[in-house]
């Protein structure tokens, strides 16, 4: 069973293997063309400290975005503002236009509560809530919204399906979530996100605190869940990006740099920097 | 630009610092270690003296009918039921009213406020007044509950009284286990849409209850065992009634020691022992409960 999950595993950073080549092998994902989400010269800040600094891009409906580029670059940041998660740090603050199916989602009329739900996220340290079960993990955002539903039983096993966790524990879902390895606890948290019915998820750095064979797993969700959601996943993995982001784009000291198809980021892209980082000369 | 390394011989520098270490270090250590051994045994063992003092003189006197008896002009045949259920309505009754407004106080303070100069001013203040010493909260008992408020010298005086000196400690461990949940759950629940209050109900509060728990319970144990501020405010010493409300006077199991011990007769001085010895137990009884809550939710927390 183990080394069979090896075997799938079909991309581990391998510095033999040029990143173009991965690329070819995977196949073409079908984005479709409408933006879902659009930021329009977004700025952030920290206290006084300038970490977003005019960012304009739109995200694809379906497919996945990935965002890399080095420490400190505000790619965390960026995501966080998608969902108005970065205001909730004392001293945060957001400026500029985020616009989710049209709505620009920093409007005041707009309800942050409301539009975390619609737009979940995963963090990268797995956060399950540990006086809770696993099941219990999986309803706590219906649970945190007061939502109850007749069909509690199918939703747990159809999104623990989804987040390929359901084989693992359907026989221990009384059991606490913290009992879980790291990465099923990630498996978990993407599970959690995804029982709100989101319409876009996003992901920083999920794999982060995991192994090897845990990223795998994760990143193999990842690519089955692109074609129902629109996933924007920030990764300082540079084959990472590669693997799973149909578009990537690359940041820079609070400015974005340059946005385009995976495959023309890693092979040709336009800009220097871009080049350097990627080519791993810099960063 | 070239940096010019020294050369040492090989493993020089290792035998000469293990060396070197071994016959400073282990003399001073073993100073340390002795000395905070002996700050460890010395209190341990007055305890001991004391309890052991205590068990030894009551013993003969703790019985059922001690324990189940009222007071009485012959040492031999008093008891302490209306202390021992005095101690217990006024624990119970002190519970309900420093639990909700400490809690509710530290959620505020540590959920809702901004830090800003008001709220460092009170969270000083908050520290200050649990060390405020407890004569003082009998005095202000005194006259705000038992005069001014006009409960008389009630239980619900006596609880009002306590719940107040408790209350510092209460809002102080409670914000202390609030804020030892972690930001990344909190991170958590907004990311699945929570409100700041549901997130406080299903994900905070379960989270820091142990801590929270101890808290209360410590300084109930405390409480029981306070005996100036209900002097202060007039509890009776000489009680042959069972408490019947919160508006009934009282005495408590501390007066009633108290009480026992200043008596000139040598006979009570035996059943002020046997009253301290189930003072005693029922602080160990809160401790212990205190313990036994913290182990059950760090293992469910754990699991």
């Amino acid at each position: 069973m183990n080394a069979l999950k090896v075997k799938k595993m079909p991309n581990l950073p391998d510095a033999s293997r040029p990143v173009t080549r991965m690329i070819e092998t995977r196949q073409p994902a079908q984005i479709s063309k409408t933006p879902r989400m659009q930021v329009i010269d977004l700025h952030a800040w920290f206290g006084k400290t300038e970490v977003l600094k005019g960012i304009s891009m739109s995200i694809a409906s379906r497919g996945s975005t990935a965002i890399i580029g080095p420490s400190g670059c505000g790619k965390s940041t960026f995501i966080r503002c998608l969902n108005r998660m970065h205001e909730v740090v004392r001293g945060a603050r957001a400026d500029g236009k985020v616009l989710l199916d049209g709505l620009d989602v920093y409007s005041p009329g707009v309800n942050p509560v409301r539009l975390r739900e619609m737009v979940g996220m995963v963090f990268q340290k797995p956060n399950p809530f540990p006086m809770m079960s696993i099941r219990q993990n999986v309803l706590a955002g219906l649970k945190l919204q007061r939502i109850k539903r007749s069909d509690e039983d199918e939703l747990v096993e159809r999104v623990l399906r989804q987040a390929a966790l359901w084989d693992e524990v359907k026989d221990i879902l009384s059991r606490g979530g913290t009992t879980l390895s790291g990465g099923q606890q990630q498996r978990l948290c993407i599970a959690r996100a995804l029982a709100l019915e989101p319409e876009v998820l996003l992901m920083d750095e999920p794999c982060s605190a995991l192994d090897p064979i845990a990223t795998g797993r994760i990143e193999e969700l990842i690519l089955e869940l692109k074609s129902a959601y629109t996933i924007v996943i920030v990764t300082h993995n540079m084959q990472q990006a590669a693997r799973v982001g149909d578009r990537t784009a690359f940041f820079c000291l609070g400015q974005l740099i340059e946005y385009n198809d995976t495959a023309t980021i890693f092979t040709k892209p336009l800009n220097r920097q871009t080049e350097d980082y990627v080519t791993g000369r810099f960063g | 630009m070239t940096v010019q390394l020294t050369e040492r011989p090989a493993g020089a520098r290792t035998r000469a610092s293990l060396a070197d270490s071994r016959a400073a270090g282990a003399a001073g250590e073993n100073a340390i270690h002795a000395i905070c051994l002996l700050a460890l045994i010395l209190p341990l063992l007055l305890l001991c003296v004391l309890v052991l003092q205590a068990f030894l003189d009551g013993r003969d006197r703790l019985t059922w009918d001690f324990i189940t008896g009222l007071p009485s002009r012959k040492a031999e045949a008093a008891g302490i039921l209306p202390a021992l259920l005095g101690s217990a309505y006024l624990m119970l009754l002190t519970a309900a009213i420093a639990i909700p407004i400490g809690i509710g106080a530290a959620i505020y303070l540590e959920e809702y406020t901004q830090p800003s100069r008001f709220a460092s001013f009170i969270e000083v203040n908050i520290s200050n007044l649990a060390g405020v010493p407890s004569i003082i909260y009998g005095l202000l008992g005194l006259e705000v509950f038992v005069r001014i408020m006009g409960m008389g010298r009630s239980l619900l005086a006596g609880a009002c009284t306590l719940a107040l000196m408790l209350l510092p400690m209460v809002i102080m461990a409670s914000r202390e286990a609030l804020r030892s949940v972690s930001w990344s759950y909190r991170e958590a629940c907004y990311a699945l849409g929570s409100d700041h209050w549901r997130m406080i109900c299903k994900v905070i509060l379960p989270m820091s209850l142990p801590g929270i728990l101890t808290g209360i319970i410590l300084s109930l144990a405390r409480a029981i065992g306070e005996t100036a501020p209900i002097i202060t405010i007039g509890a009776l010493a000489y009680v042959s009634f069972l408490p019947d409300s919160v508006n009934s006077s009282f005495t408590a199991l501390p007066i009633q020691v108290f009480n026992w011990i200043s008596n000139p007769k040598a006979a009570f001085h035996v059943n002020a022992a046997a009253g301290i010895i189930v003072l005693l137990t029922i602080m160990l009884l809160l401790n212990g409960l205190a313990i036994f809550l913290r182990a059950i939710y760090q293992r469910k927390a754990g699991q």
